[in-house]
């Protein structure tokens, strides 16, 4: 019999997940393609990169006689078009490459909402290793780079500004929404990152709007114009970071259906018989729960890539993530969540909050009025246990037996100071 | 050894320097060039004023310079541009320093005179510049172990307070660095000093350092100093039956409890040099599958080297007949506890052991009966009497000295903090065995909130990759871990814990991360 040939169309985490599980319950030849990098590595840590504090090598989480020994082949190239039909690649070598079964998996890009001046030199995203290239080159340091304005109040906003801040290059983050990440946290841990982004002397301006980049005689940055007040403020690089989107100009010129991301059902399959896509590019046709239909989120990749394998190897799988969870670190200030919290609570919801005194630790609870039923919680400088937190939503616990009991979720280090005591304190006063 | 300066010559480092880093630093090398200029004879009197100007100057230069460099900056994780220095990425000023390092310890253990040490006679040189201090704490006068330990004491204390200064933020680091400054500066340096004065015509006990254990203490049953301890009455019984007990009875307890770093990163000398002095080059440690391979053979030859070792060692003296513990009883006894430990191992943990362990362990097994066999057949004579002395030397100058001293702290720059205490310290290496095979110690991992960074396996000091488990959701149990926390500290997600807990699922190798599908998770995990 043929040996079945699964190619992969991008070699990041959703990828490289459905690789390695391809191959542990499998023979199958298996193919990475992607003209980033020639290895995997993780994105997350680009801007561990940028600061000094590892070299690419160690971003890489595989050793590099990884892929050899596992029989992954890995492909230098990109793909410019795909034939569904015939199951053949064009590549940008000039390559046909012909696939069983192929998986798409080749993430995001950037947003860029049509601003005057957007594609000039000197203005880029933190997505990829080119953008970190980039960035090296127009941001070395704050001679080349006296100032840079970052537009887009998010995650990867703030990763950027804590980079360029080890560099001493001045930082203004322009934010279109009230408090920083006000679309997903509710306000008052956004004002709590407010704080904590100043105190490290981001100069940042909150509902503020870009209205255009200006350009020098050579094409590149050298200002922006604030939409509001008309302010232009000169820099040497300007940081788009308002989110990003499926990154799937390649496809159009194919059979398989897009709307904004290549569009799968639950089997993670597209229009396209042998076809499937993975990871940030996906858009479910069919919302899970109160997940988006578009999540471009390092677990869910990962997620994907894990229950696709299955489906791969013959045994079809849907995909039906379990509780939602994230993190992401704003400076000094952990975040993790488990469950969902709103930042306003929905109909028939209510929340609890507590803060610290020193104003960087806080945990904001949503859970159901009537029934106590407990939703989610956003947890700011004290590390939580998922373990625990998944067996407490999935079992429905109440709110309070998830306060009495929240020790049992401490994942902070031994000896840390811990705050259940005072939480508790506060909950039993304004809730009861 | 204040130079934890970076004086990078590229890139544009260097300005970065603040006024305060570039006085403290100052200080600090007018306080060295003080020492080094001793080592000439210029003659400093009185040697009491120098001595104490020179480390004074020493002790605020890092001191001052740790708190501009830490101080009012929000607390947090402190690795900005280390890969851009070139003292911290193998640069020029690695290299100078490394070099440095390594000529100090050649000189300490081969050429003592240069520092002025006089067989017959006073001291001279930087030795004698010691000689106050010396007296006032033992009543003798210096030796270049004395100045070693002065030395080292104050590297652990001046950077100690530099990684509290870094690390504020977490009381696991607050605490445990308390602890190792503690017992250098008490049970390492002031004690066994002190300790000396008690020493008259009739009564004397060895040099001894209580917490410095047998087999990193290879020297501990020695006959000198056993019969020391011997001719010192009830005292030197207690302390021969504590050395004997610190092994075999409170190591294995303590590691039960808490994992191996009750010692290596609380208690031991070693481990509390790599951790102050040392933490700037924690990084560069190889965590290679390649690295990882020679560390295992290597550190355990070590061990199989230290136990015959000793053993014949004191078979030779014990075989005279002059102690009430026969040669015969001695070498038996060694062979019975060895057997048992063995066959333990192969038939409780079996699974848990790697293959290339196991041929080591019935390697070394195999060895320890021929040893014993060859006794009873009337052989033993031959092999022991010539060579107990010879591999006591050997050991001494391989493993004791160039292994801990030059290569060990000599190569901090270059190949990390922790290259003795991963590839060559014994008594880590016995320490791990527990640790891996019955403790309730574990990194725990965050369910599936690991990003695979890096940041965890890039500051592993021991070169654990620690991300290969925690990306796939395992909990840590390597016996090579020292628990200095590090890696749960640099990781941006809160993914990793250190923790004591029960023995029930510790070791739980995952495929599915949590967060996923339960059918799935239950699917390829419970197989």
């Amino acid at each position: 019999m043929k040996q079945e040939h699964i190619v992969i169309i991008g070699n990041g985490i959703a990828g490289v997940t459905l690789a390695r599980h391809i191959r542990k319950l499998s023979d199958k030849r298996i193919t990475l393609i992607s003209s980033e990098t020639d290895y995997f590595f993780s994105r997350t840590a680009l801007m561990y990169v940028y600061m000094g504090h590892m070299k690419w090598n160690h971003i890489k989480p595989y050793e590099d006689h990884f892929w050899k020994k596992n029989r992954l082949e890995l492909k230098n190239d990109h793909v410019e078009h795909v034939d569904a039909k015939n199951k053949k690649l064009e590549l940008k070598s000039g390559e046909n490459f012909s696939y069983d079964k192929l998986v798409i998996a080749c993430g995001s890009k950037p947003n860029k909402f049509g601003w005057k001046g957007q594609d000039a030199k000197g203005v880029l995203g933190l997505y990829s290793k080119q953008d970190l290239d980039e960035l090296e080159k127009y941001a070395p340091n704050n001679k080349v780079c006296k100032r840079a304005v970052i537009v887009g109040g998010g995650l990867i906003g703030v990763e950027l500004a804590e980079m360029l801040s080890t560099r001493k290059i001045p930082v203004t983050i322009l934010v279109r929404e009230k408090h920083f990440w006000n679309t997903v946290l509710p306000d008052e841990e956004a004002k709590l990152i407010d704080r904590h982004i100043r105190e490290h002397h981001i100069d940042l301006r909150l509902e503020k709007n870009l209205e255009e980049i200006l350009t020098d005689e050579n094409g590149k940055a050298k200002a922006v114009k604030v939409k509001e007040t008309g302010e232009i403020i000169d820099c040497d690089l300007v940081g788009l970071t308002p989110g990003v989107s499926p990154n799937i100009d390649f496809l159009k010129s194919s059979t398989i259906e897009l709307n904004k991301g290549v569009l799968v059902n639950e089997y993670l399959q597209t229009n396209e018989t042998d076809v499937y896509a993975i990871g940030d590019c996906v858009e479910l046709r069919e919302a899970i729960g109160e997940r988006p239909k578009i999540q471009a989120v390092w677990y869910t990749g990962r997620m994907m890539g894990e229950t696709l394998s299955q489906t791969l190897c013959g045994n079809p799988m849907k995909f039906k993530p379990g509780h939602w969870f994230n993190s992401a670190k704003f400076f000094d200030i952990e975040y993790q969540t488990y469950g969902w919290v709103f930042p306003e609570p929905k109909d028939g919801h209510t929340d609890f909050y507590w803060e610290h005194e020193d104003g960087k630790k806080c945990i904001h609870i949503h859970f159901e009025k009537e029934s106590r039923k407990f939703k989610g919680i956003n947890t700011f400088g004290i590390r939580l246990r998922h373990e625990v937190f998944d067996y407490w939503l999935t079992k429905e616990a109440t709110v309070d037996e998830v306060i009495i009991n929240l020790k049992k979720a401490n994942f902070d280090p031994e000896f840390f100071k811990q705050y259940e005591k005072q939480i508790q304190q506060k909950f039993k006063v304004s809730k009861n | 050894m204040s130079v934890d300066v970076n004086m990078s010559v590229t890139g544009d480092s260097a300005e970065n320097l603040s006024l305060q880093q570039k006085l403290s630093t100052a200080l600090g090398l007018i306080g060295l060039f003080i020492m080094t200029l001793s080592a000439f004879n210029i003659g400093f009197q009185p040697k009491v004023l120098w001595m104490t100007l020179s480390l004074v100057l020493i002790s605020v230069g890092i001191i001052w310079y740790a708190k501009d460099l830490y101080a009012g900056k929000p607390e947090g994780i402190k690795n900005d541009r280390i890969y851009f220095k070139s003292l911290t990425n193998r640069g020029f000023w690695a290299y100078v320093l490394g070099l440095v390092f390594t000529g100090f310890y050649i000189v300490l253990y081969f050429y003592p005179s240069l520092l002025g040490l006089n067989k017959d006679g006073e001291n001279t040189g930087v030795i004698a510049l010691f000689d106050p201090l010396s007296k006032a704490l033992s009543g003798n006068p210096a030796s270049q172990w004395f100045v070693y330990g002065t030395l080292y004491t104050l590297a652990i204390l001046g950077f100690g307070i530099k990684f509290l200064w870094k690390y504020r933020h977490s009381r696991y680091h607050i605490l445990r660095t308390f602890s190792v400054m503690f017992f250098q500066l008490s049970f390492a340096f002031i004690i066994p000093e002190v300790m000396a004065r008690l020493n008259s015509d009739n009564f004397s006990l060895p040099y001894y350092n209580l917490v410095n254990i047998w087999p990193l203490n290879y020297y501990n049953f020695e006959q000198y100093r056993v019969d020391e301890f011997i001719s010192a009455g009830a005292v030197g019984i207690a302390l021969l039956i504590f050395g004997v007990a610190s092994i075999l009875v409170i190591t294995p307890i303590l590691t039960y409890k808490y994992g191996k770093r009750w010692y290596c990163s609380w208690v031991c000398g070693c481990g509390g040099l790599a951790e102050t002095a040392g933490d700037p080059f924690r990084h560069l440690s190889d965590k290679s599958q390649n690295a990882w391979k020679l560390e295992r053979w290597l550190v355990h030859s070590v061990v199989v080297f230290v136990v015959i070792m000793t053993t014949a060692v004191v078979h030779s003296y014990l075989k005279t007949d002059q102690y009430w513990l026969s040669g015969s009883t001695f070498l038996i006894s060694v062979g019975v506890l060895l057997s048992l430990i063995f066959a333990w191992v192969m038939i409780f943990k079996r699974e848990q052991i790697q293959k290339d362990a196991k041929y080591a362990a019935i390697g070394f097994f195999v060895l320890i009966i021929a040893l014993i066999v060859l006794h009873f057949s009337g052989m033993i004579d031959n092999i022991f009497l010539l060579e107990a002395e010879t591999l006591r030397s050997s050991y001494g100058f391989a493993i004791g000295a160039i292994f801990s001293g030059v290569v060990g702290v000599g190569f901090y720059p270059i190949f990390g903090n922790r290259v003795w205490c991963r590839f060559g310290c014994p008594m880590a290496a016995i320490l791990g065995f527990q640790q891996r095979l019955f403790s309730k110690f574990r990194i725990t991992t965050n369910g599936g909130q690991c990003i695979s960074c890096g940041n965890c396996s890039t500051y592993c000091e021991m070169g654990i990759d620690v991300r290969a488990y925690a990306q796939k959701g395992e909990n840590i149990i390597r016996s090579s871990c020292v628990g200095c926390g590090v890696c749960s500290s640099v990781c941006p997600r809160g993914v990793l814990k250190l923790e004591n807990d029960s023995r029930d699922g510790r070791i739980n190798s995952k495929e599915i991360l949590l967060g996923n599908d339960v059918d799935l998770m239950d699917l390829v995990n419970q197989k």
